[in-house]
């Protein structure tokens, strides 16, 4: 399956990394990147179901897609601002 | 975000690496969530603090028993410890972390034995007066 709808400025894989990791990570990336980046964040840790999803709303930023993968999640997020 | 958030006060008592790790995931959670964290480091926790045994093994809590210590030990890994939690709380957000007065006397300590993530020297009711609003959190 491929991404045919958004462009992905830059994928972070943070498979393995422990709660809150993969969205610490993904902060960092949206703070130094450009508004309208899109980066997809691989994390096998639970907490980013919903922690990932939380943070992005309450930053205004845009959760456009959360993929189910194998033992892994990968989210889609938009810097908005 | 909004800076009307409501801060979490955490009191830090306790200095082992448990305690402290939940404590640092709280702290870097708030400070995601755009909440202001104020800690306020005490007895054991302050000397834990110390910045030449900061990533030193502190043991874990009684109700841990000896296969729960081997855990939260081999779980204290340099990315994973929970010094480096509260540095990433406070690269994301509004952590300040504060010494107790008493404690720093109580044990000696000066601000030049604390690691740097030690923002400063607090007395009790200025703690309290940062604390007004929100939960106060005794770990």
């Amino acid at each position: 399956m491929t991404l045919t709808e958004t462009q992905i400025t830059k994928t972070i894989d943070a498979r393995g990394m422990a709660c809150p990791g993969p969205l610490m990570t993904l902060i960092g990336a949206i703070r130094a990147g450009a508004v309208g980046d899109t980066f997809a964040v691989l994390s096998s840790d639970a907490g980013s179901k919903t922690d990932i999803p939380a943070w992005t709303t309450k930053a205004k930023h845009e959760l456009i897609e959360v993929r189910p993968g194998d033992g892994y999640s990968t989210f889609i997020v938009r810097k908005a601002h | 975000m909004d800076d009307q958030e409501t801060p979490l006060s955490l009191i830090l008592f306790s200095g082992t690496d448990d305690r402290l790790g939940a404590a640092a995931i709280l702290a870097t959670g708030a400070a995601a969530m755009g909440r202001p964290v104020n800690v306020f480091l005490q007895y054991w926790a302050l000397d834990a603090f110390r910045k030449e045994k900061v990533t030193a093994w502190h043991g874990a809590a009684p109700e841990a028993g000896p296969a729960g210590a081997v855990l939260v030990r081999t779980s204290q890994t340099a990315e994973r410890h929970w010094s480096e939690l509260f540095r990433q709380a406070k690269d994301v957000g509004d952590v300040k972390i504060h010494a107790c007065a008493l404690s720093m006397e109580l044990f000696d300590i000066t601000t030049d034995d604390l690691d740097p993530l030690v923002d400063d020297v607090e007395g009790v009711a200025a703690f309290m007066s940062d604390a007004t609003t929100g939960p106060i959190t005794f770990i």
